[in-house]
Parts: structure tokens; C-alpha cells; sequence
């Protein structure tokens, strides 16, 4: 929108003026990039042009057709996707989606406003597809397609988490992830992808999850947990491992097998489905919920996808149930049913336990565990003692995915309303659709970024440090593997004194389970509230 | 008068102008953004630039305690040491103040209110901020590069042990010992 300026703005500047956007190249240092994917992570699974390289390299040792390639890939692309062809055409610039992303909030980068960084890849777009741009080229917007553009793509796609908070403010609902996701096909063409991504795709395809973890340290890794919760409260519980003929299949991020804090949330999973008897197995192969494919192209997503359903009907089960995950649901919600679906071999959710028919994922046949747990609570199927968290006040990170992309809104909060008793929201422009990004989503969460990940966190870090000095909240939950991890450490950098959950990590510690030991630790081991000199004594 | 009660008479001015000097290194559409929108969850580095630097030029213009000071700058360089600048482009505005007040004072200096002992010492007293924003940039780039090294640990040490690549020592229990 036009904005007419004061006086004291009007600035009459006698330099001369700098390059605009379009002939600014983009400057590669140590911090502001992810390291580039590994030939040996592209050949694993047949992506193009694998080789060295590094993008502050001045040559990025392209294939000497690269620019054919490109504009090929686009037309395919304009000609399959009739979003896309939309999303390049309808956009007005009004700038409605400008300040909405975290990144550009973080930054003050303008390419990282959602209509820059869209029209990056439109600059190309108008240049050779559209009458304009062929005649008036820049006076319509529109450039050539160089060396330099393809490294701009590769800058600011790869700083674009896809997580559309842009797209909800947009007036035509143009989906900037969307653009971002077609943008980082295109780069993958001719092989310029992020090894943080390939490098999880090509585990994933050939280990079945993203560390490339084995089967049998997968199962060693579980049983672990199982002296663990054994440890807290005297209970054994006893998980089957690709066990033909069980009711359910359960698949979650192998973020929570590995790393913490998602490996408590784990045990909150083993606790639960131990406690209602639910007859479920974990797949070695099928060992991981999330899908770097995503980030990699339409194609790899479908491939990557097809593995769980693929194992789903090997054993025989009735229907799926995915751990706390975000892209992952993105991936079902939005894209497995016409790329996989409908998986006809499989039934429609029912919940053993209340006879709930999941009648939305009656195509897809898989459920998110919070929707499980939330109506196991909601018919009075679960003891709990909310008490055990009163150490914690706690707020609720809406994870993007899975509150702007599949509407999970009440859900995780009816769950974390039963077994906390200290909740505050964050402001309601920083939570449920609107929610800012952790910062770290779409295969950005890699160590090398971490400068890049403080900016992109900074929005939804300034929503925490708010509660936490308004109300005290020293904890924050989620129900996605990556927020996790990455919140961990967007908290120790920006508000220090407060710690990530997982919903199912609280449910492990207010659940009251059947026959087990007075109970003095929660699942990390500290001591429950009252239980502090319980511990001691221990000692 | 002292050079600081003149400011604090002219507080909203020189805050402005101050403002003005460490925003001038943001492009313009940013510095629009930067300056206009007044909910803080919609402007976070706005909000917090502008509200922090209102207590910076109080404390500095009164007690001027570094440790009331330290945390106050925190809020401002937590966010540049993360921002596409160098340390020296992060921490100009704060040298910039001896620009901003020998501006300020203009009317003062040419009539002999303000000497020039005295604005030497204030510009000493600039210079001792400086320092004390350099120990609190530090900090915060220090804490980013441990986030990082945490974040690596937490990732893989499950994995180690039970690899048996590592092993510590295990906990003794009472009954044990």
C-alpha cells in the first residue's frame, strides 16, 4: 500500500543510487548458508548433477544445459500445477504477506518478505513465459535467468520454512510455501540441494529413517526406554517390533527415538499404549514418521511417503497411528491421498478402546496420536494426576503444520488442559493459525544455520519471553519432533529459562498407571513436585 | 547544568534521534516497518529496539549502574548479534551517541553552558559503554555458538551410548555404596 512519507523521511540522498534487487548477487559467508548435499546422499537415491561443491564456490559446477533444464522444469511444473501457474499470475503486490514472515521480522532482509522471495522465481516466470516480460523485460518485472539468479534461489529458498503464515493474510491466498516447495524442485534438477535435507532422504530411503539408525539399534534404542519407565515407576511395558496381525501400526519421527527432549516424549507413547492395552506394533523399517521429501520434490515426497503404507500392509493392520509430528501431517493431510491414497487395503480408524470412528481420516487411514489421546481423556479412559506437572506453567506452541495445515487447534490444548494445571496462551497473534514458526522447519534445523534460525525464531521467542515475564511460564509444549529440537534452542538462546515439552511427555508424567511404584521423578528424572525430598533421601 | 539533566529535559528528542541512527542501517522498507507498527508481537525488533533504548537513555542519563545496564543493552544486541551485520556496524550506534549529543547541544556548546571538560567527560563516559556493549555482544555470540554445541550433543550422545562409544561413569545408588 502506498505510504505517504513525513517530512523528516524525505531524505535527499546525493549518492549514487545502489543496485536494485534484481542486480544485488547474494553473498555467501560461514552462518548464512546450510552446507550443500553430498554427491554420495544424491546418488543414493538418483538425484541430478551429485558432486562437490559449496556455495561460496564461483562456480557451482552447474550441467552445462542447467539453464534448459531450469526453464523445462518450469514449464512442466506451470503445466501440472495450475496453482502455480495462479500463484505466478495473481499476485498484486500489495504487501499484505510483507511483515508476516518470521524470517523477515528476524532479519529486516527485505527478500525475505513472502512477495520478494515469490517473486524471485516470477522474475523468471514473466521473462520467458509470459508476453510482457518478453517484450518490456524489466520494465514488466521481469529478468533473465543467469548464474547469479540461481544462487539467489538458493539463498532465500532455503530460508523460507514453508510454513505459510504468509498465505493466510494473503487477499488471493497465494501459498508462498508452495512457491518455495516448486523453487527448491526446480534447484534439485540440477542438483543443487541442502545435505541437511538429501542427506535424511537418502537415509530414510535406504534405512528407512533420516540418521540411517538400523534395525536393530532401533529396537535396542526402545528397550532402552523400557528400563527407563521401569526405572521411574516400577512398570514394564512391552512393545512388539513388526508384529504381523497387530491392530495398529505406530510410526513416529526418529527424532524421538534419538534425540532429546523427544526421546521422554517417546516414553510417554510406550506408557500410554502399555496403560490401555492397545494391541500396536513399531516397524523397524518403517522408522520414520517424517518426510524430507517434502523438501526435496513432489516426486521423493511420494516415494518416501509409500514406505509406511507399504509397511502398513506387509504386517497387516488395520490403521496407522503417527507420533507427534508436524511435516509429517502436512504430508498426509495434504498429499498422500492423491499421491498414495486412498489406502484402500486399510480400515478406517476406529479407536479400540471408546469405539470412536475417525471418520477424517477415513481415506488416508492414519490419526494423529493427540486426536487419539484427546478422546481416550474425553470418555474418561485415562487416570490422571495433572498435579504431577505443577512444577511446569506452560504455554502451547502451535506447530505449523499441524495447526495451519490441518487445523489441529483444540486438540493438543484439551489434552494439555487434563494433565497440566498451569497453562497460559501467548498472545493471539503469535498462536493458532497465526502461529509463528519455530524458525527451524522445511530441513533447516542443521547446526550450521544456527545464526540463520535465531532470526527466523525471534517472532515466536518474543511471544515466550511476553508470558514468561507476564506469568512466569518456564515451559512451553509442542506436538512436532522438529519444534523440539529447535525450540530447545531458540529458548536457550532467547529466553533461557524455559524448557520444550512434548504433549505425550506430560501425559507420561500425569498418568496414573495400573499396579505402578510411588511415583518421585518425572520421565527426565527430576523430582515431582513435593517429591523433592524424596530424592534426597534416595541419595 | 549537567550535559545529562539537558538531555533528560530533551529526552524525547534525543531518543528519537538516537533511534533514528541505529535504524539507519536497516533498508527503507524495513526502517518503515521497523518504526510504524506499534504492536509489539507484529514488530518484535521494533518494539524491543524502542522500548530497550528508552531505558538505556535513562539509566544512562541517571545512574548510568552497568549492572542495571547490562541487561538493557541485552535486549538490543541479542538481536544484531544475530542480524546480518559485523560486530562494528552492531555496536556503531553507541558511538554514534557523541554524535547525536554534540548535535543536541549545539546551542549549549556555542553558549557556554556546556564547557568542554565536561563534554569530554561525557564522551568518556560514551566510551565506557561501548565496552560495556562489547562484553554483552560477546556474550550473546558466545551463547549462540554454545546453543550450538549443546544442540549437537543433545543430538547424538543417546546415540553414543548406546553405540558403547562412550560410557561414564553410572550413578551409585544408596544400597550400593
Amino acid at each position: 500500500m502506498a505510504k505517504v512519507p513525513k517530512p523528516n523521511e524525505l531524505v535527499i540522498d546525493h549518492r549514487l543510487p545502489g543496485t536494485g534487487w534484481m542486480d544485488t548477487p547474494v553473498v555467501f559467508r560461514p552462518g548464512n548458508f546450510s552446507y550443500p548435499g553430498k554427491a554420495k546422499n544424491l546418488q543414493a537415491v538418483g538425484l541430478p548433477n551429485p558432486r562437490e561443491w559449496s556455495p561460496t564456490d564461483e562456480d557451482w559446477k552447474l550441467p552445462p544445459n542447467w539453464k534448459q533444464i531450469i526453464l523445462e522444469g518450469l514449464r512442466e511444473r506451470l503445466d501440472k500445477y495450475r496453482s502455480l501457474r495462479l500463484f505466478m499470475d495473481i499476485c498484486v503486490r500489495c504487501g499484505a504477506c510483507a511483515d508476516k514472515c518470521h524470517f523477515y521480522l528476524g532479519s529486516g532482509d527485505p527478500k525475505n518478505m513472502p512477495v520478494l522471495r515469490a517473486e524471485l522465481l516470477r522474475s523468471v516466470y514473466r521473462k520467458d513465459f509470459t508476453l510482457a516480460g518478453k517484450i518490456m523485460g524489466k520494465m514488466a518485472g521481469a529478468r533473465k535467468l543467469t548464474e547469479d539468479v540461481i544462487k539467489e534461489w538458493f539463498m532465500y529458498f532455503f530460508q523460507c520454512t514453508e510454513c505459510r503464515r504468509c498465505s493466510l493474510f494473503c487477499p488471493y491466498g497465494i501459498d508462498t510455501a508452495e512457491i518455495t516447495i516448486i523453487g527448491r524442485e526446480l534447484l534439485n534438477l540440477i542438483g543443487c540441494n541442502i545435505d541437511w535435507v538429501v542427506g535424511p532422504v537418502a537415509n530414510c530411503y535406504n534405512n528407512g529413517n533420516h540418521l540411517g539408525i538400523q534395525p536393530h539399534a532401533f529396537k535396542d534404542m526402545i528397550e532402552f526406554f523400557v528400563d527407563e519407565i521401569e526405572a521411574v515407576n516400577g512398570i514394564r511395558v512391552e512393545p512388539t517390533f513388526n508384529r504381523k496381525g497387530a491392530e495398529i501400526l505406530f510410526v513416529t519421527p526418529s527424532g524421538d527415538v534419538f534425540a532429546d527432549p523427544g526421546t521422554y516424549t517417546l516414553m510417554g507413547y510406550l506408557m500410554l499404549f502399555h496403560e490401555i492395552g492397545l494391541d500396536y506394533t513399531w516397524s523397524t523399517y518403517a522408522s520414520e514418521g517424517g518426510n524430507f521429501g517434502l523438501f526435496t520434490s513432489h516426486e521423493m515426497m511420494k516415494r518416501l511417503n509409500a514406505k509406511m503404507y507399504a509397511e502398513a500392509k506387509r504386517l497387516g493392520v488395520k490403521y496407522i497411528i503417527g507420533g507427534e509430528c508436524g511435516h509429517m501431517w502436512r504430508v498426509i493431510n495434504q498429499y498422500m491421498d492423491t499421491m498414495n491414497g486412498p489406502a484402500d487395503f486399510l480400515e478406517v480408524p476406529v479407536s479400540p478402546i471408546t469405539g470412536t470412528r475417525f471418520d477424517n481420516a477415513q481415506s488416508t487411514k492414519m490419526i494423529h496420536i493427540v486426536e487419539f489421546t484427546a478422546d481416550l481423556i474425553k470418555n474418561g479412559k485415562l487416570k490422571l494426576d495433572p498435579s504431577r506437572n505443577d512444577n511446569l506453567i506452560m504455554t502451547y506452541h502451535d506447530s505449523c503444520n499441524t495447526s495451519r495445515g490441518m487445523g489441529f487447534l483444540e486438540e493438543p490444548r484439551y489434552v494439555l488442559k487434563n494433565v497440566v494445571n498451569n497453562f497460559y496462551e501467548m498472545p493471539p497473534n503469535t498462536i493458532r493459525e497465526q502461529t509463528f514458526c519455530c524458525g527451524s522447519g522445511s530441513g533447516l534445523n542443521n547446526d550450521e544455520f544456527m545464526e540463520m534460525r535465531m532470526r527466523g525464531g525471534l517472532p515466536r521467542a518474543n511471544a515466550v519471553q511476553y508470558v514468561h515475564d507476564k506469568h512466569g511460564v518456564n515451559a512451553m509444549s509442542c506436538i512436532c519432533a522438529i519444534d523440539r529440537a529447535v525450540l530447545t534452542a531458540s529458548m536457550n538462546y532467547w529466553v533461557p529459562d524455559v524448557t520444550i515439552y512434548g504433549i505425550h511427555e506430560l501425559v507420561g508424567n500425569a498418568l496414573v498407571m495400573e499396579g505402578e511404584q510411588e511415583r518421585t521423578t518425572d520421565l527426565r528424572g527430576e523430582p515431582l513436585p513435593g517429591m523433592e525430598d524424596a530424592e534426597n533421601e534416595d541419595i | 547544568m549537567s550535559i545529562e539533566s539537558i538531555l533528560l529535559h530533551k529526552k524525547k528528542l534525543f531518543l528519537q534521534t538516537w533511534l533514528e541512527l541505529l535504524l539507519s542501517g536497516y533498508p527503507p522498507e524495513t526502517v518503515r516497518l521497523l518504526k510504524k507498527e506499534t504492536n509489539q508481537f507484529a514488530n518484535p525488533v521494533g518494539h524491543a529496539f524502542s522500548s530497550a533504548m528508552d531505558q538505556v537513555c535513562a539509566e544512562f542519563l541517571q545512574d548510568n549502574d552497568p549492572q542495571k545496564m547490562a541487561p538493557l543493552l541485552d535486549r538490543i544486541l541479542r538481536i544484531r548479534a544475530i542480524q546480518e551485520f559485523s560486530p562494528s556496524q552492531s555496536l556503531a550506534f553507541i558511538f554514534s551517541l557523541k554524535r547525536v549529543v554534540r548535535e543536541l547541544l549545539k546551542d549549549e556548546t556555542a553558549g557556554g553552558q556546556v564547557g568542554g571538560s565536561e563534554l569530554a567527560e561525557f564522551e568518556s563516559k560514551v566510551d565506557e559503554l561501548g565496552l560495556l556493549a562489547f562484553d554483552v555482544y560477546m556474550r550473546c555470540r558466545e551463547d549462540l555458538f554454545e546453543v550450538r554445541i549443546k544442540e549437537i550433543k543433545n543430538r547424538t550422545n543417546r546415540l553414543l551410548h548406546r553405540a558403547q562409544i562412550i560410557a561414564e561413569i553410572p550413578e551409585r545408588k544408596a544400597e550400593e555404596e
